[in-house]
């Protein structure tokens, strides 16, 4: 890798991104500037449809820009996915229904190029119980909660010790006590790993709560409304969610979305 | 069993997804598995008593307990005859399976030669085997081998079809994760569509089990020595209806259990598909 430290994890510089169709072509992205540091935590919030799925996929290489160039840790997408820099975690948790847990975790270790070498210093049984699931190893999916199966999908992501994890909607379907165990534990897991995240949520407190900047989109075209420090002490407990710079930041970010 | 067996194109998955929560009723009880046959023991005791009450000559409805006798005293007979028709559609089975898994493959791989072929296989599906029967036993002769083909056309398409289908309704949510970590054309079918056309595969293969029997018998029908087909032919000429029977009861036990192999088998391998999850 060149230039250690000093390269970005992901660097946009008027990014596009145009779908076209018989139907006609929509802008999911106009000129998008966006640069996160190693080891960063950026949120990505605004109306639906206003191109914050398409920024990931951008940043994974599962579309290519129509304009402006993509940089991931200082090289084309692809590179990053080929060697393996990439985790994704997806709204609904897209496990293999007859993979066990732990079989589901190992996914990563038997695909694509490199996948010896990716096997990180966390084992599959490991990763499991960092994210809470000690004993449920052998489960199959549907013998999981949506809770436990998001849980494993963020294992999976994790064990080839990506560089940059892309969630997008992670905990979308959710019911809130669940959803609130989770941020807990994957502030802890971030700070733990060192990995960059890219997160996508509808939920202004969990934007607060996880990032430590905002990136608000707008609709028609997906543009970059503005972006938002949340200048708040890690680690963060839930009570920092009653904190007056919390709400104000909040209220900041739902007067902007307001205009999006 | 599985009621479903009688459609032509199963859709498992779907059908699954959708029926799951509206009509998941609670399994019946154990007393209630035993209802069938307590029916069917109350009907084969009705038509003992009718056939007696009304004393039909037994050339046109023989009764319960002749057929039973004529089933032990001819056991030898129907066992000779019920090997080649085993050994048919079994043969027959494999081999209209293994192709029709073969050229699901190739179709995923090259949409131009699903493009060129599919209507073909469509065409030629819907010709009824009882007019393909007489040119595949011209082509290949009065022997086992006729059997063995017809037996392997009628299980074909519905493999064809389902296996074609369940290795393309992969989640695309699923082909992205593959995507996002760089999985090869061989990983993506190995571990995913494979796996994903199972519960696919198994629908197409129980439907087979029983109409690969079909198959053979037709194709006994048509010519042959030895075989339930052949003896079916014979017993109805002249007038054996005892035996008549005891072949038909022979040749549904051999589907039943070949039904059930194939179910037992499903059970096993595919333990995944209650509700399927994303
Ligand atoms: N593969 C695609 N083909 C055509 N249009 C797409 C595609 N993916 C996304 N879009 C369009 O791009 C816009 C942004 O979509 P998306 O990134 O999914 O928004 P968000 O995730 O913020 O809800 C939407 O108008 C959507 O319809
Ligand atoms: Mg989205």
């Amino acid at each position: 890798m060149s230039g250690a430290g000093a390269t970005l994890a992901v660097e946009l510089e008027n990014a596009t991104v145009r779908f076209s169709s018989e139907r006609g072509s929509v802008t999911a992205l106009e000129n998008v500037a966006l640069q996160v540091q190693p080891g960063g935590f950026i949120s990505l919030l605004g109306p639906s449809g206003c191109g914050k799925s398409t920024l990931l996929r951008l940043v994974a290489d599962l579309v290519p820009p129509t304009g402006g160039t993509v940089s991931v840790l200082g090289g084309p997408p692809e590179r990053a996915r080929l060697n393996r820099e990439l985790g994704f975690v997806f709204q609904d948790a897209t496990l293999l229904p007859w993979r066990s847990a732990l079989e589901n975790v190992r996914l990563p270790l038997e695909v694509g190029p490199k996948k010896r070498e990716r096997a990180g210093l966390r084992t599959p049984e490991e990763l499991l119980r960092l994210v809470g699931l000690a004993g449920r190893e052998h489960a199959l999916p549907h013998e999981l909660s949506g809770g436990m199966r998001q849980r494993v999908a963020i294992a999976r992501a994790l064990v080839s010790e990506p560089r940059i994890l892309l969630m997008d909607e992670p905990f979308g379907a959710l019911d809130e006590i669940t959803r609130d165990t989770l941020n807990e534990e994957l502030l802890r897991i971030w700070r733990e790993t060192g990995t960059t995240i890219l997160f996508v949520t509808h939920s202004i407190p969990e934007a607060v709560f996880l990032s430590e900047r905002v990136l608000v989109l707008a609709t028609n075209p997906g543009r970059v409304r503005e972006l938002v420090l949340c200048e708040l002490p890690y680690p963060r407990p839930l009570s920092v969610r009653e904190t007056p710079e919390f709400i104000r930041i909040a209220s900041h970010l739902r007067a902007l979305l307001q205009t999006c | 069993m599985d009621d479903r067996q009688t459609a032509v194109i199963a859709e498992p998955a779907v059908a699954r997804r959708a029926a799951a929560p509206a009509l998941s009723r609670p399994r019946p009880p154990r007393s209630q598995a035993l209802l069938p046959f307590v029916a069917a023991a109350v009907l084969v005791i009705a038509w003992q008593v009718l056939a007696q009450v009304f004393s039909l000559p037994i050339y046109i409805a023989p009764t319960p307990i002749q057929i039973v006798k004529t089933l032990v005293s001819e056991l030898p007979m129907l066992m000779r005859n019920f090997v080649p028709t085993a050994i048919e559609s079994l043969i027959g089975f494999l081999l209209g399976n293994a192709i029709a898994i073969a050229v699901a493959v190739l179709f995923v791989h090259s949409r131009r030669l699903e493009a060129a072929l599919y209507p073909i296989a469509v065409f030629v599906n819907t010709i009824p085997i009882l007019a393909k029967a007489p040119i595949l036993v011209l082509i290949f002769g009065l022997g086992m081998t006729s059997k063995v083909v017809i037996a392997a056309f009628i299980c074909f398409f519905p493999t064809l079809a389902n296996m074609v289908r369940g290795l393309t309704s992969v989640n695309p949510q699923s082909l992205e994760l593959m995507r996002v970590l760089s999985a090869s054309r061989a990983e993506v079918f190995w571990k995913l569509r494979v796996p994903s056309s199972l519960p696919f595969l198994f629908s197409a293969l129980k439907i087979a089990s029983t109409t690969s029997v079909l198959g053979a018998i037709v194709g006994e029908w048509i010519g042959a020595d030895l075989g339930l087909g052949a003896l079916i032919i014979e017993a109805t000429h002249n007038f054996r209806s005892p035996l008549l029977y005891a072949t038909v009861f022979v040749s549904s036990a051999w589907a039943v259990v070949f039904f059930a192999v194939v179910s037992f088998a499903e059970r096993r391998i595919v333990t995944w598909k209650q509700g399927e999850v994303s």
